[in-house]
């Protein structure tokens, strides 16, 4: 599989090729041969029903998966060039961090507040104390946890603990965001919140992949999408290109809730793709229903 | 207290409910649950799942009480109203704890039952029903959060209480889950049970609640039929929530509610 390696092209932060992957003691592949590319600053969503490799991916990504849980991974996971199993670990942590879906399994469960967890990562790192209580100190007013910094993470509800592990991984100011369901548990607002967090942090250059559900917010914030079915790549592309093709459909895999009622009426804009934002879905069902009013 | 047994209640009086004196997380709640489905919506941290746990009698009010079909929760135990009162975790890490999926479904009924034969037949209807037949066999740690969310629900499902309560049920779901999830709420609604969620997802609320409670800061500050209340704006901002899309879409295109619903979304 290695012989097809390409050349890396300049300006591309993530190069995916061939990858593979078995966790141990299955006997399916969880992904499969899976390749794409990220430029640096890009935002890519990755989307898929449940069981599709999301989360595998995302592991692979950051190195956790081969090595944190075993199994056989084929094929490369190129950052900077180079594969994220060769790259040392208090290197790649600085590159790459990751946010998990479920924030209970991301906490440590080794500090006893809320500032000290956010520090425990820099305090591995070596970063100088100074530094370490500003960067603590920028991130949880960030994430509007710092009247909670006194208190034991384990005090916070779903929703703040969620955002606490955000905070976690944000401290250690990786160049490559891989955020796994980073809003699950957060109410509309804090949703809201951490959409624009992560806004500001593209407008910095930073990487961004994520896992989403919310489709409505995910097509606001990513370049592009790819859409995994199976542990395979069904599709890259813009949001509109995929959500418009037709095994979103076949697959159940679900769009914005408002490009559903587009679909329902088949209400297309121009370029024969259904909307994905919201004001542009108002505009084409406006035209679909004028259309009817003067047909009907 | 006996007319409530045939009401099929759950009546919560001026509840106050403190984890450190005088902090209080709830704050005079008073509320009559009916057969209605109903949502619990609210921003992290209103007191929502501190809620629900006093309903299952998990914890117990600071002050004031909550009565369960006429059984006030002070005077029982959760083992107790196992058989009426079935409380799906938000974490199903705080739920999970056998090693075989079909073991863990079968630990509630086989305690509650006390019937072998009955447990299983349950735990293998309740498998069924949320889509995880083919996984009894495996661990729950090997199936991924959306599974061992569902994993959690036939637990309580297999139990077959009178009271359902979801804490959360759609995070870590697709949308084809979602409507799994949905279904089951409107099956176990229709027969009859009293389903209680709390959740985020707005929408979600629009599509399977008739009744939205909405709590803020340890007090609930409205109660009503579902649509009438998600489209209060000024309400939902000051609890940090949204209108629902199709609520919005429907204002924008000026079409009914009714009418975007119909579409069959």
């Amino acid at each position: 599989m290695d012989n097809v390696v390409r050349e890396i092209r300049k300006n591309e932060k993530i190069v995916v090729q061939n990858l593979s992957y078995r966790y141990p003691l299955s006997n399916n592949k969880a992904i499969e041969d899976i390749n794409f590319s990220v430029c640096a600053g890009e935002s890519v969503g990755i989307i898929g029903r449940n069981g599709s490799g999301k989360s595998t991916l995302c592991l692979a990504l950051t190195g956790l998966v081969p090595l944190f849980f075993g199994g056989k991974r084929s094929g490369r996971v190129l950052v900077d060039g180079t594969d994220v199993l060769e790259i040392p670990k208090e290197k790649l942590v600085r590159k790459i961090g990751l946010v998990l879906q479920n924030p209970f399994s991301q906490i440590s469960g080794a500090k006893m507040t809320v500032f000290d967890e956010v520090a425990f990562g820099l305090e591995n790192l070596g970063v100088e104390r100074e530094e370490m209580l500003e960067r603590v100190e920028k991130v949880l007013r960030r994430l509007d946890l710092w009247s909670k910094r006194d208190q034991n993470p384990f005090e916070l509800s779903g929703g703040q603990l969620q955002r606490l592990a955000i905070a976690s991984v944000l401290a250690l100011e990786p160049e490559i965001l891989v955020l796994d369901e980073p809003t699950s548990q957060l109410d509309p607002q804090g949703t809201t919140e951490v959409f624009e967090v992560l806004s500001e942090l593209k407008r910095t250059g930073i990487t961004i992949i994520l896992v989403e559900h919310k489709f409505e917010k995910l097509v606001e914030h990513v370049d592009k999408v790819i859409f995994l079915h199976e542990g395979k790549v069904i599709g890259i592309g813009t949001p509109e290109e995929i959500f418009s093709m037709r095994e979103i459909d076949e697959y159940s895999v679900g769009e914005p809730i408002y490009t559903s009622v587009c679909k329902k009426l088949n209400a297309r804009k121009p370029n024969g793709k259904y909307p994905v934002h919201f004001e542009e879905a108002i505009e084409v069902l406006k035209g679909a229903l004028k259309s009817h009013d003067t047909n009907g | 207290m006996t007319q409530m047994v045939r009401e099929r209640l759950i009546k919560i009086e001026n509840l106050w409910f403190a984890y450190k004196s005088e902090d209080y997380v709830l704050k005079g709640i008073s509320l009559i649950l009916d057969n209605r489905p109903t949502a619990i919506v609210g921003q992290n941290g209103a007191g929502k799942t501190t809620f629900v746990k006093l309903l299952k009698a998990l914890l117990r009010p600071t002050k004031g009480d909550i009565w369960i079909f006429g059984q006030n929760t002070k005077e029982t135990t959760a083992a107790r109203l196992a058989k009426t009162v079935g409380l799906v975790f938000q974490n199903p890490s705080d739920q999970i704890f056998k090693s075989r999926v079909l073991d863990e479904v079968m630990f509630g009924p086989l305690n509650v039952f006390r019937d072998k034969h009955k447990a299983y037949e349950n735990s293998l209807k309740a498998l069924e029903i949320v889509g995880l037949s083919k996984k009894k066999e495996e661990h729950p740690y090997d199936l991924t959060l959306s599974e061992r969310k569902l994993l959690c629900l036939a637990s309580v499902l297999a139990m077959e209480p009178e009271v359902i309560i979801l804490d959360e049920p759609t995070i870590a779901q697709d949308k084809y889950s979602t409507k799994v999830i949905a279904e089951i709420i409107y099956q176990l609604a229709s027969s009859g049970k009293l389903i209680i969620a709390i959740t985020h997802d707005m929408d979600f609320v629009l599509e399977n609640f008739s009744r939205t409670i909405v709590f803020t800061d340890g007090v609930v500050i409205l109660d009503g039929e579902t649509e009438k209340v998600l489209s209060d704006d000024n309400t939902l901002e000051k609890a940090h929530l949204e209108v629902p899309w199709l609520i919005k879409l429907s204002q924008r295109i000026g079409v009914s509610y009714d009418a975007v619903k119909n579409l069959g979304i």
